[in-house]
Formats: structure tokens, sequence, C-alpha cells
């Protein structure tokens, strides 16, 4: 019976993958390609001069402090996003995993935000916290007496960035821990009961490395999602501002080739970024799977 | 009998195809504006059966700017794009992109004079020996709008708005005293308090005619002036005098909701603050300090011009420039300045809006255009023209920040601003060397 399914023909599974492979080519290597051939030059916006200059573009960034900074910026902005919306959206799960009341309306409420656009989730929390039209910084201006001004102090800018993109991805992390939560076997949970397990060592021992799966992919998205995906957020709340300070490395890709049209610089900087993608997939499937127990 | 029908149809079709040229051109004028630029391109194919002009909206300034460059680099550039100030440098330096418009118009035996128009205006567009590259179109400049009702509050008088900056900032001190949140604050840092505070004095923003006369210039806004400029609104930071409200046109919410009595921004602004303010406003030229020679001079614009993109054919060209000659008619250009607030482009078009009584009713637009007409321009008050412009505006809006941030002195932020705005400058020079 198997044997009718099996494709004689050797050409046949290439012919079947081709479309996708024309797409993949099409849409991600040949713009990378062309990514990695413009970092080695100087080139005017309109093409019509091209000045070779080697690596240049890329020891420029490496020898500019302010690179250096956008890099520790992203990567503690990922830190904090990740470990934020993880621990929250987790602790939402359980809160509503449990038998009470109304569970499906707090669900539903909670998966809610995550309809709304990361550009328009920025755009809300704009209109909030901006402190010459936000209502909630009026009164942390006028009842709390807070200092709040963004557009000049670093630290307020970096919080208020961090909120906004943790709030806009607890809706996506909750729904798979939520899922995950779900699928852990009832029995287990009630035979450890039985056993005399408190609330505390079943959540650590039983519960937890049975979400381990939920919990790694989760963790791989989130760092992505904080390293590349936060860039409407920043575009529309502090533009990298104050200073450059919260320019994290997606938006400075963005600034210096489409507004700037410092078209090499730009090029160089998505080819690190590409690079930074592989090795960190690389690392994660590397090291961390292993330890993983699906 | 079918066929001949259809032979006629076709031909017929093929002649009218023939007879009209159209051509488009791509622009970023929003709302109100936006509509405008339909409006004139409307009346412009309307006024005659040869030419058309369409208007197709691209997007913000940059956007339209990186259409365009897309455009042209897939060889399929539209025949007129508008490109916002801060591009020109880059456009200019593009010599096998465009078509100059002084050509353009020559090589189409157009009656067309090119001192028609502003001579501020004008500079800015065109070579230091005066041919013009490009056509302006939507032209400000930097003015003070100021809140009538709170310099009533404040025992001031509504009608005399300060003059120069000493007695701006003591208004200013005053206008928090009697009750505001702060006293003033201000738009486009680099465009407002630098480059048209520099040209409003008559010193220079950069070497070499503020970088008209080539490539090979240098910024020197870190002068003694400038610094004393910027530290005098600096210490009314600390004090709450000085509100900062962020880069572009974000401070605008600040004075439109009568949290500050002043506020520099772009005569371009002028319908939207009449549809936004409670209030009564009044508008006023830029202060100047008294003790420097020369102040005040005249103003510089800003907005965007249309640049015309090589390669076309005959026919095209002459639509591009009969459409150009249409928009420098007094009428077209007084229908424009009434209906979005920007400059009148031409001389005529400012006497004949004049004659219409039109600033009896709008004082706050004639202001703005006194300003620009002050004295005839200077090396130093033609305009601005420097390669990556934009970075170097960014580097002035990121510096300005760390300065009210209390990270870096204003002696020392200026200077860091010449600094690494030169070096981009070098950048550019090497590219187009």
């Amino acid at each position: 019976m198997s044997k009718q399914y099996e494709f004689k023909a050797s050409i046949l599974p290439y012919l079947l993958v081709l479309p996708q492979m024309v797409i993949v080519f099409v849409f991600f290597f040949w713009p990378a390609g062309q990514a990695v051939l413009q970092s080695f030059y100087l080139q005017d916006p309109f093409g019509g001069k091209m000045i070779f200059v080697g690596f240049q573009n890329y020891s420029k960034l490496l020898a500019d402090p302010d690179y250096w900074q956008s890099f520790s910026v992203s990567t503690a902005f990922a830190v904090c996003i990740t470990l934020g919306a993880m621990a929250i959206s987790l602790f939402l799960a359980i809160q509503a995993n449990k038998k009470i009341r109304f569970a499906s309306f707090y669900k539903t409420m909670l998966i809610w935000p995550y309809a709304v656009s990361t550009l328009v989730a920025g755009v809300i929390w704009l209109f909030m916290f901006n402190p010459n039209v936000g209502v909630i910084a009026y009164v942390l201006k006028h009842t709390f007496h807070v200092d709040w001004q963004y557009l000049l102090n670093f630290n307020q800018a970096f919080l208020l960035l961090t909120l906004a993109a943790t709030w806009k991805q607890l809706a996506y992390n909750f729904v798979f821990f939520l899922a995950g939560l779900q699928s852990v076997p009832a029995t287990l949970i009630e035979a450890a009961e039985i056993d005399g397990a408190k609330s505390g060592t079943r959540f650590w021992k039983i519960i937890f490395p049975l979400l381990s799966p939920t919990t790694f992919y989760l963790l791989v998205m989130n760092l992505v999602y904080g390293f590349f995906e936060t860039f409407p957020i920043v575009h529309s709340i502090t533009q990298g501002a104050p200073g450059k300070s919260t320019a994290i490395l997606v938006y400075k890709v963005w600034r210096d080739g489409v507004i700037n049209l410092d078209l090499g610089s730009s090029a160089a900087q998505s080819v690190i970024l590409m690079l930074l993608v592989i090795m960190l997939t690389v690392f994660q499937f590397r090291f961390i799977e292993r330890r993983v127990t699906y | 009998m079918k066929r001949v029908i259809l032979l006629m149809a076709v031909l017929l079709m093929a002649v009218g195809a023939y007879a009209q040229t159209t051509v488009e051109f791509w622009h970023a004028m929003t709302g109100h504006n936006g509509e405008m630029v339909q409006a004139i391109c409307d009346q412009f194919n309307a006024s005659q059966k040869d030419y058309k002009v369409v208007p197709v909206y691209k997007g913000s300034y940059s956007d339209t700017m990186n259409a365009g460059i897309a455009a042209y680099r897939a060889g399929q550039p539209p025949a007129i794009i508008q490109v916002y100030e801060v591009g020109t440098a880059t456009m200019m330096a593009a010599k096998n992109a465009v078509k100059p418009v002084y050509q353009l118009m020559a090589e189409n035996n157009m009656k067309w004079d090119s001192s028609i128009y502003i001579p501020t205006i004008k500079s800015y567009y065109s070579t230091s020996d005066g041919r013009m590259l490009s056509m302006p179109f939507n032209s400000s400049t930097a003015v003070m709008y100021y809140n009538k009702d709170a310099f009533r509050k404040a025992g001031l008088d509504p009608e005399k708005p300060p003059v120069t900056w000493p007695e701006f900032f003591e208004v200013a001190k005053k206008l928090k005293a009697s009750g505001m949140e702060g006293g003033f604050t201000t738009n486009w840092i680099s465009w407002i308090q630098l480059e048209n505070f520099s040209a409003w004095h008559n010193l220079p923003f950069g070497t070499r005619s503020n970088g008209f006369d080539g490539l090979d210039t240098q910024l020197v806004f870190n002068s003694p002036i400038h610094v004393r400029h910027f530290q005098n609104i600096y210490d009314l930071s600390k004090t709450g005098v000085f509100i900062y409200g962020g880069r572009e046109n974000k401070a605008n919410p600040l004075f439109t909701s009568g949290r500050v009595g002043m506020h520099f921004e772009s005569i371009g602004g002028y319908g939207n603050m009449k549809a936004t303010c409670k209030f009564d406003f009044g508008v006023a030229r830029l202060p100047y300090y008294p003790d420097v020679p020369g102040a005040p001079q005249n103003s510089i614009i800003g907005g965007a011009s249309l640049w015309v993109f090589n390669g076309k054919s005959k026919a095209e060209y002459k639509t591009v420039a009969e459409f150009f000659n249409f928009i420098s008619q007094p009428e077209t250009q007084a229908l424009w300045h009434k209906e979005t607030g920007y400059l009148p482009i031409t001389q005529a078009a400012y006497e004949l809006t004049k004659s219409q009584g039109y600033y009896e009713k709008n004082p706050g637009l004639e202001v703005a255009i006194k300003q620009l007409l002050n004295k005839a321009p200077t090396a130093n008050s033609m305009g601005i023209r420097f390669g990556n412009f934009n970075i170097i505006r960014e580097i002035e809006d990121q510096t300005w920040e760390e300065i009210l941030a209390g990270k870096i002195s204003v002696k020392d932020g200026l200077d860091k601003m010449v600094r690494e705005g030169n070096k981009t400058l070098r950048e550019f020079e090497k590219l187009y060397k």
C-alpha cells in the first residue's frame, strides 16, 4: 500500500519545493546579498557614484561609541522586555487557569491586546505619557509632583518604552502559557497533592518543568521581538531621543538608511544584525535546547 | 461599417493620446494643503488642452524623496518631485539625475524672468551666481507666536510683543510669574534657533556663504553670540521659564493649550494655530540681540521646492515648463498663499494679496513676508546649503537635548555640534568631489 506514495522521479520533490525557494530567494537571499554588497561601498543615493571602501563602513561603526551604546541599550531593552513580559504573563496565565468565576471573561480580556498593532500600541502609550499632551503625564506632574519629562530623561524614556513593549507582548505570551498550563495532566497534580506537596512545590517541581518547551519557545520569540519588532514603539514614542540614547539597533538602521540616506553604513549595520540573528539562533538551539525536556 | 467606426475610434484615441502630454507630480502635501495641490493642478489642466499634470501623494517629505530616488534608480522617475529644503544639496549634487529649472525654461523658450521671485526665496534654490535650479513651491519662515490673552493677564501690552531677546526673556519671566506653567518654548531648534538666528543676525552659519560656494564648507555656528543665546535659553530652562517640547514641531501643544505664552514656529503653521488656539494670539518678528551689528537682517525660508528629473521627453519637459509658468502667476500664488499660509513666491503675488485687503484680516502672514524682505539677503542670509543636512540637524537636536539634560555644557555642546557636523560634511565632499 505504501508503495504508491513514493516519488520515483527525482525531479518532482525539487519542483514542489521550487515555489517556496523562489520566494525565499527573491525576498530574502537577494536583498541580503544586496545589503552585503552595498556595505562595502560609499554611494550617493541616486546611484550615480559608488566608491569601493572595503571594510570602512564596518570599521567606522565598530569604532563609534554611539554604535556600542545603541548595542547595549538594545540588549538591555530586549532582556527587560523578555523577563518582564514572560514573568507577568505566566503569573496571569496561572491565575486565569484557576477555577474562578468569569474565567473565560478574564481570558478574553487578557488576549485582547494581541489584536492591537505594535504601532498603535506605541501611539496609545504616547498619548497617555507624552509630557505635552498626555493624560497620565499630567496626573504624574500635578498630583504626584513627579518631574516627568522623558523627552530629556533617559531612564524615564527607557522605562516607558519597556512598559509599552512589554504590555504589547503580554497577550501573546499569555495565550501560549495558558495552553501550556492546560496541557499539564491533572492526574500528576492530584497525585502530588495526595503526596502532600504544597502549591509552591507543585508549581516548581511539576508544572514549571512541564512548561519548559513553551517557556523555551517564548524565550526565543520574546528576544527576537525585543530586538527586532519593537521598532514601531520606538518610532512612535521617542524616535531615539533623548539625544540618541534610545535609538536601538533596528531604529538606527532605518534612520541612517531611509532618512539620512547613508546607505553604506545602513547596509553594514543590517549585515551585522543579520550575523547577530544567525548567532543567536545557533546558540539557542545548540546550547539551551539540550537542557529542555520536551 | 462597424469596422470603419472602430477604426475611427482607434484613430481618435491615438490622436487624443498624442495631443495631450501627461506628467506626474509627486508631492508630500496632506490635508487641506494636499487638496490645494490637486486644485491647482486641476486649474492648470482645465486652462488648456495640450498638457496634463497629475499630482500623486507619496507620503512624508522623506518618503517622497525616497520614492523619487528609488524610481530614478529603477529608470521610472516622475517628471516633477517635491523635495524639502534639507534635501536641496543632495538633489543639487545629483547632477545627472536632475534638470535645472533655468535650463528647462530656456530650452522651452518660455518668457520667464527669475527676478519675479522674492529674493530670499529665489536664492535658496539657486547657484551662487543666481541660476535657479528648482522651482520654489511651498515656502515658509520662522516667526514668533504669542498669546495675547496671557499678555493681558500678566499686565503686558498685547500689541507690543518683545522686539529684542533681552526684552523677550523678561516678558517670558513675567508670563511665568503671572501663573503660566512656563514662559516660552520653541519648535525646530536647528532651523529656528540656529539657521534663522544666524541669518537674522547676519552671522555665518557655515563658511563659503553657508555652503553656497562649494562643498569645502565648515560649520561655524559656535560663535560667542550663538553660545550666549543658547546659554540664555538653557539658564531659563533651569527655572522652568523655558519648557522643552520635543523635536520638529512637537512643542506646539505647549503653546496651543495655553501652558506657555510665547512660541517659535513656522508661518506655515498659521492655519493650524488659528484652528487650535482657543485664545487671541499674535504673530511677531523673531527677536534679535541689539548689540549685534546689522541685526535684524532677514530671515530665511524653509519648506520645499519642485525638482525636475532628467531623461524625460521633449513634450514632457514642455508640460513641466508650462506648469511652472502657471504656478508662478500672481493669481495662482495668491490663492495658494491664502489657502495654505505658505508665503507667496513672487513679489507680484504679494502685491496682489495686499491689494485684496487680505492682510488687514490676517496681519500675521504679512509679518512673515516683511521679515523675509527686511533687507536684501547677504552671504549669511541667502539660505543654507549643506550636504547630509538631515544628519547635521539630527546631531543638533540630539546635542541640544544633552545640553538641556545637563550632560554637556552649552559651549561644549555647540562645539560638538560643529565638530560632528563637519565630519559628515567631509563625507559628503568625499562622495561628490
